[in-house]
């Protein structure tokens, strides 16, 4: 930590949408006044756009600092302060930006930027009327200082802060449109699976805390932690007879529950139900919040703690097939899906276990990459569907869309754009950020079944082109099944909406550019030296370094099968949707029990139908039945409201005759009483 | 001359007249008038002690007490005009000068 810079300028990066995002709620809910939507945007946007040039002042500060400190920290105040001398325990108010805190600010702040101007171009016209527009960006702006706090965060407390900040927003934008109950009953679902991982994360807190008090060193700021790991990597934690009995090395549990943690958050394993659940949040919100960034919360914590999953090579298995299983099953899911943002929330969740392959294999730089190249597509994605949406009127069903190119010409090509990245066009920043994973998975050799993780892989990009490619050729390709009335109004959505659209689709294409491996780097006219900027950076940062170089034949074959795979999902969504349509109908005939199971996504919601049951019953029949109104109302409000009422005012209001001679006598006779005790 | 016990016997029983009287009357006016009594009790209290303890002073010249009772027929003076006022509200209220009726502040 001595080696660290010092600022005062960190601390503005997540403050100063909190102070846009708190001065909107007073107005709303303390004040009750509207502001002008006008007002609201510019202070949204503007907060929006100050944390990224803030952001883009800090990082150029980390990059060229002259005495080549690797990271910046602004220690703002000491935030919990415990104990005495030895066994005292502080975690600070302090923000760190190294390498991958920088990295993931700046996707971060550049995706919140566009998300905002977007969300002022889709929110105008929000037919609902509950006046929910500054209510909306309210939210947006504390979302955005809950992830910069998550990013930022110098210790385990506040990233444990800034991740619940994220979820109450995630929960708060879920139903933001309260009217219909379906949408609460969607937010309380989505909270309460994710509260799943908030148990994972608590416990892997305290664990650490416990074991690095043991031995002497208490403290959750990440940087401790790494330093003073080998400490504890020799203790093991028993296990009691109802999970085993055996005896688990304590690193490996504590690297369990933060990927309990991680996984509840990315919607991965069985608790991938409560992402496609969560799109009935408007669209800006499902893009921002739960597709591009709240998702990757988890990724980031992954890869924060990379030096602890590197001495635990077993749970970076669990991690790498948890990761690839979901990514294999949502792709084969999202193939099959009528809705579009549920087609997308799969799509994401596929892309998202890639990610978690990444991290499993130990190539953290990579997941990385991925991260940013999926945050730019995956936003543009879901933009572009809003803006589908928005010209359909509404309507997401892709069944009902169909030709949409010659009368949505800007939006198709964004989608187009982003649909191709996704799907692995070659040489866009999705194919080569995610060739970078394949070819660690590849090389993974310690990994126990890592070639058919790879295979996997394969397939599920093929997969992926598919899902993909079918939603592009049945909205804007083919016949259109609209009503006509739709179709007459149709038109390109607004520049609010097409310009953010634009950037973000600019940096879907050059973002690979970033982190562009070494062996396209080589193949470039005059051979550029480091080309993977992006891995090399973050690998200062992270365990495992700088993406290891791969022989050239072995990344050839790599990105000849990639190639493949994504070209044969594109040709068979292509021969299905647009050469041949009467084929789908009857392979629905022919297939409809397995069509319906992926629909439902083998009815993996059903399985938290108890759980939610359970706690929203705690949570009515315990906690508002019970000690909300009879403890709290009845016995510690009324009963002594009662009991002084009765007993103080019924006693006392005898003496309010309301006759002036009754006072006189009561005067004259405590005058003869005082003076009589003063006298004798 | 006039012992000093005989002038505050007589004061005090005015005092306790003027008081009982307040307390038990029913007619305002006889309140007020019980009230004027008990100021005037009290001012001869003062005049008497005023001559017990000029007495005791070389020169003999003691004012403090009858300064003080002319103070005290100043705020009489004041009192009397508010109360009539007062007063005169009230009967032309309720066109009695019954005090038991003024109870409207009860519990």
């Amino acid at each position: 930590m001595n080696d660290y810079a010092s600022s005062e300028t960190l601390r503005w990066i997540p403050l100063v949408p909190l102070i846009a995002g708190l001065g909107q709620a007073l107005m709303l809910f303390v004040f009750r006044r509207s502001i002008s939507s006008a007002l609201v945007t510019a202070t949204s946007c503007g907060a929006a756009l100050l944390s990224f040039v803030l952001t883009c002042v800090a990082f150029w500060e980390l990059v060229g600092s002259a005495s080549g400190a690797p990271a910046i920290i602004d220690r703002v105040n000491t935030w919990v302060g415990v104990g005495l001398g030895g066994t005292s325990f502080t975690a600070d108010l302090a923000f760190v930006l190294d390498a991958l805190s920088a990295v993931a600010c700046l996707v971060v702040t550049t995706v919140m930027l566009a998300g905002n101007v977007y969300a002022a171009g889709y929110m105008s016209g929000d037919p609902h009327d509950d006046g929910g527009h500054q209510r909306f960006f309210c939210y947006l702006n504390l979302f955005l200082f809950s992830m910069l706090v998550l990013v930022l965060a110098d210790n385990l407390l506040l990233f444990f802060v800034g991740w619940e900040g994220a979820a109450v927003c995630s929960y708060l934008m879920i139903g933001f449109w309260f009217g219909d109950p379906a949408n609460a009953e969607a937010a309380n679902r989505a909270f309460v699976i994710d509260r799943i991982g908030d148990f994972g994360l608590l416990v892997g807190l305290m664990l650490l805390f416990w074991s690095l008090a043991a031995v002497g060193e208490a403290s959750v700021a990440f940087r401790d932690i790494e330093a003073h790991l080998d400490r504890i990597a020799q203790a093991s934690v028993p296990t009691p007879s109802w999970l085993g009995g055996g005896i688990w090395p304590l690193t490996g549990v504590i690297g369990a529950c933060f990927f309990l943690a991680a996984c509840a958050r990315c919607a991965q394993g069985p608790m991938v139900a409560w992402l496609p659940e969560a799109m009935v949040a408007p669209t800006p919100a499902s893009s921002l919040i739960h597709a591009t960034l709240g998702v990757t919360a988890g990724v980031y914590l992954l890869c924060r703690l990379s030096f602890l999953y590197a001495s635990t090579p077993e749970i970076g298995a669990l991690i790498a097939w948890t990761g690839g299983a979901t990514a294999l099953l949502a792709a084969l899911v999202a193939g099959v899906q009528t809705d579009i943002k549920k087609l997308l929330a799969y799509v994401t969740a596929s892309q998202v276990g890639t990610m978690f392959v990444a991290v499993g294999c130990g190539a953290y730089a990579a997941a990385i990459f991925y991260l940013t190249t999926h945050a730019f597509f995956a936003a543009l994605l879901f933009m572009g569907a809003g803006a589908v949406v928005l010209a359909m009127d509404y309507e997401q069903d892709i069944r009902k869309m169909g030709g949409l190119r010659s009368k949505l010409i800007r939006v198709h090509l964004v989608v187009a754009v982003a649909v191709a990245t996704a799907a692995g066009f070659p040489f866009l920043s999705g194919f080569l950020s995610r060739n970078e994973i394949l070819l660690s998975t590849l090389h993974a050799e310690a990994l126990p079944g890592y070639a058919v993780l790879y295979a996997g892989g394969l397939v599920t990009a093929g997969l992926l082109a598919f899902a993909l490619s079918r939603l592009l050729l049945m909205i804007f390709y083919g016949q259109g099944r609209h009503p006509a009335r739709i179709r007459s109004g149709m038109q390109d959505p607004g520049n609010w909406i097409i310009l953010p659209l634009y950037v973000l689709a600019t940096l879907a294409i050059f973002g690979g550019l970033l982190g562009l491996p070494q062996f396209w780097g080589d193949m470039l006219p005059g051979g550029v030296d480091d080309s993977n900027s992006l891995g090399n950076f973050v690998g200062r940062a992270v365990a495992g370094g700088a993406p290891s170089q791969f022989e050239t034949s072995t990344e050839g074959w790599s990105v000849a099968a990639l190639l493949a795979c994504s070209l044969s999902g594109f040709l068979v969504a292509l021969q299905l949707y647009v050469r041949r349509p009467e084929l789908p109908p009857r392979l629905l005939q022919r297939f409809g029990g397995i069509h319906e199971l992926l629909g439902a996504s083998f009815h993996i919601g059903r399985a938290y139908d108890p759980l939610v049951r359970l706690v929203l019953g705690f949570s009515d029949r315990v906690l508002f039945r019970f000690v909300e109104r009879r403890v709290i109302d009845g016995w510690i409000v009324s009963l002594p409201a009662k009991g002084v009422l009765g007993f103080v005012a019924h006693a006392l209001k005898y003496g309010q005759s309301g006759m002036a001679q009754t006072y006189l006598f009561t005067m004259l006779a405590g005058t003869f009483v005082l003076l009589g005790y003063l006298l004798f | 001359m006039i012992p000093v016990e005989h002038v505050i016997a007589l004061s005090a029983a005015l005092f306790t007249i003027g008081a009982i009287t307040a307390l038990m009357r029913r007619h305002l006016i006889a309140i007020l008038m019980a009230i004027q009594l008990m100021l005037g009790a009290v001012c001869l209290a003062f005049v008497g002690f005023n001559r017990m303890w000029a007495a005791s002073v070389e020169s003999g010249a003691l004012l403090d007490g009858q300064i003080f009772a002319l103070m005290v027929i100043a705020a009489a003076a004041a009192q009397v005009a508010v109360a009539l006022g007062i007063g005169t509200e009230f009967v032309r209220k309720r066109g009695s000068a019954n005090v038991d009726d003024a109870a409207s502040m009860r519990w």
